[in-house]
């Protein structure tokens, strides 16, 4: 692309890509701020009109939003925590020369093509549920009283479920880059007196950093997102002790019919979203410059 | 102290014996050079030495200790790899630094020996950068320097060569034999490369499919070649090897003859054949001879002006006191 006219004509073949995707983003943006300052709620149709920041002020002042806050923040950072180590680990674990390793990393990969709602109802019925779950069987066989997961400890258990679906994503991308480091590197970190720890310190720890930046990166733009997980789990429960952003959202929205309020929960979700980003690539964004 | 004595030294994986039982004494103090044709177990007896392989039978001793099951950081070996395997989130400073910081050393301590090593390799104005930012040449020395520092009983060198072009290659090689000079470690250097070897070892080991072909000096292995494979592998270019009635004569069944050990005339010789392409390098000419009735292609090495031109006709003669003759098993006779 040197010449003026094949700079131009590079331009005008973008253009139609680059225009669409501006339209497909910016129309629903757009709409969700036009019905944010709206009343606008599908059970009473006939009391439409423009509301200011009435939306705004009732959706954050509702005694609901900062436990979703805070939940959402919980539920991101603590699937960050476990499929990041766990993915660590499980990539070393599978990075191995053992019997049957191509079956052993299919098997590590399954849980990724199990549908979202499958398998949070897999959890719940066949796991967390306290009188028929394995849990419970687990926990009787040991003489102990089976502990309601989903009832006693929501979060924790939507967490538990929503990083078992994410973990093979985390293995694999941090296997991938596992097997990128040279084996000299650590074969001059075995001469140079470095035992196993430390060669896992300070030689494939530093390896995978870009690798789990990018994990980190990418699983935090889907978990800020979750909603299925905790629809067909605990409904949000009990009280709001695992509502987050997005299911409040949602609850505006479908429950109760508010469209004007859900509308500004989104915009709201959207900043929270975008501060999280700013946050994150200040705090590991370095990783990614070569 | 850096004497190495290899007994029995075994090799398999699986069931392929890449080294059949090896014996080898490396003195202290000796540049020692393993060379052969890839996949001829270089690399891996290096390896061995290193402990970066398990031995599958024989014994390694260092300094008359046995080093057999000895882990690699404990034998007071430095190796530098064909990759120079630096670490590339460190700065040349730290990579440098890396072994001392592993053995606990002093800031202090470790920044004075960075620092000594740094100005014997001229790497002083790089220590803040990364290896990503140095060149070929520069990361070979920033390797060698990570080695250096550890102060140890002698240098492993895989390769390190390779990766190199050919002008930085010579200088190089001049740098290590300078180095090696200086430091008076022993030194262990594996290689394809025969002119490497000639020009840096004081003890050549010539392996062929894992098994010792000849040990000595570069002239002496290219004086006294044991076998075919060594009088062939030495020297560049090839020793002429000729079998048939050619090696009859001289009651042998091969004999070898060196490009330079052949007279030419363009009137009489022992030989005739015509001139086939010839490469002119400005000290020597080196011309292939074709047609001669041996079965093979002749290397003759002539001077720097010689006017011989593609076709003609020429006589060779051989010079009949530097004539190798070798038996139906390859070996000197």
């Amino acid at each position: 692309m040197s010449t003026q006219a094949s700079r131009s004509a590079a331009r005008v073949m973008l253009s139609p890509a680059v225009i669409s995707l501006l339209i497909w983003m910016i129309v629903p943006l757009v709409l969700t701020l036009w019905f944010s300052f709206q009343r606008y709620n599908l059970l009473y149709p006939d009391r439409a009109g423009f509301v200011g920041f009435y939306n705004y002020t009732t959706f954050v002042a509702s005694p609901d939003f900062i436990q979703a806050i805070i939940n959402t923040l919980l539920l991101v950072a603590g699937v960050l925590l476990i499929t990041v180590i766990g993915g660590i680990l499980l990539a070393l674990l599978i990075d191995q020369p053992i019997w049957g390793q191509g079956y052993v990393r299919i098997l590590v990969i399954a849980p990724f093509f199990i549908m979202p709602p499958v398998a949070a109802l897999v959890w719940k019925n066949m796991f967390m549920n306290p009188t028929n779950g394995l849990f419970a069987e687990a926990f009787k066989a040991l003489g102990l009283t089976p502990f309601d997961f989903l009832g006693d400890a929501p979060l924790i258990s939507i967490i538990i479920i929503v990083a078992w679906q994410w973990l093979p994503f985390a293995t694999l991308i941090l296997l991938t880059a596992l097997q990128s480091l040279s084996s000299e590197e650590i074969e001059a970190a075995e001469m140079d007196g470095a035992p196993a720890h430390k060669r896992f310190w300070f030689i494939i720890l530093p390896h995978l950093s870009r690798a789990i930046t990018v994990v980190i990166l990418i699983q935090t733009i889907f978990l800020l997102g979750v909603l299925v997980e905790i629809l067909v789990t605990t409904n949000g429960g009990p009280g709001t002790a695992s509502t987050t952003l997005t299911f409040l959202v949602y609850k505006q929205s479908i429950l109760n019919s508010d469209v004007g309020k859900a509308a500004a929960g989104g915009v709201v979700a959207v900043i929270l979203a975008n501060i999280v980003a700013v946050f994150l690539m200040r705090a590991i964004g370095k990783n990614l410059d070569a | 102290m850096g004497q190495i004595t290899l007994s029995k030294v075994t090799k398999r994986f699986g069931d392929v014996e890449v080294i059949p039982p090896l014996d080898l004494r490396i003195e202290d103090g000796e540049f020692v050079v393993f060379v052969g044709p890839s996949g001829c177990g270089k690399s891996t007896l290096l390896r061995l030495i290193a402990g970066l392989e398990d031995v599958s039978d024989g014994q390694i001793s260092i300094d008359g200790k046995d080093a057999t099951s000895v882990p690699p950081a404990k034998r007071g070996l430095a190796m530098v790899f064909q990759s120079y395997a630096l670490y590339p989130h460190m700065t040349v400073r730290k990579n440098i630094a890396f072994p001392l910081r592993m053995a606990g050393l002093s800031a202090a301590e470790q920044e004075k020996k960075v620092m000594a090593a740094a100005e014997v390799l001229n790497l002083t104005s790089f220590l803040d950068r990364r290896p990503g930012q140095l060149s070929g040449g520069q990361r070979q020395r920033v390797a060698i320097g990570r080695a250096i520092v550890r102060e140890p009983e002698a240098f492993l060198f895989d390769e390190p060569l390779s990766n190199l072009d050919a002008a930085l290659r010579v200088n190089m090689r001049l740098e290590i034999s300078e180095l090696h000079a200086s430091l008076k470690t022993t030194m262990i250097y594996v290689t394809h490369d025969q002119v490497e070897a000639m020009t840096m070892a004081d003890k050549i080991v010539v392996l062929n499919a894992g098994r010792v072909e000849q040990v000595g000096s570069p002239l002496h292995l290219y004086q006294n070649p044991q076998n075919t494979f060594v009088a062939g592998f030495i020297g560049s270019p090839k020793m002429n090897l000729l079998t048939g009635p050619e090696a009859t004569k001289h009651s042998a069944t091969t004999i070898g003859v060196r490009p330079e050990h052949i007279a030419t005339s363009t009137t009489e010789g022992l030989w005739k054949g015509t001139v086939g392409v010839s490469e002119h390098l400005g000290s020597d000419t080196f011309f292939r001879v074709n047609n001669t009735g041996l079965g093979e292609t002749i290397m003759v090495r002539a001077g720097g002006e010689v006017a011989i031109r593609h076709g003609e006709t020429i006589y060779l003669t051989p010079d009949p006191t530097k004539i190798h003759r070798f038996d139906d098993k390859g070996q000197r006779l």
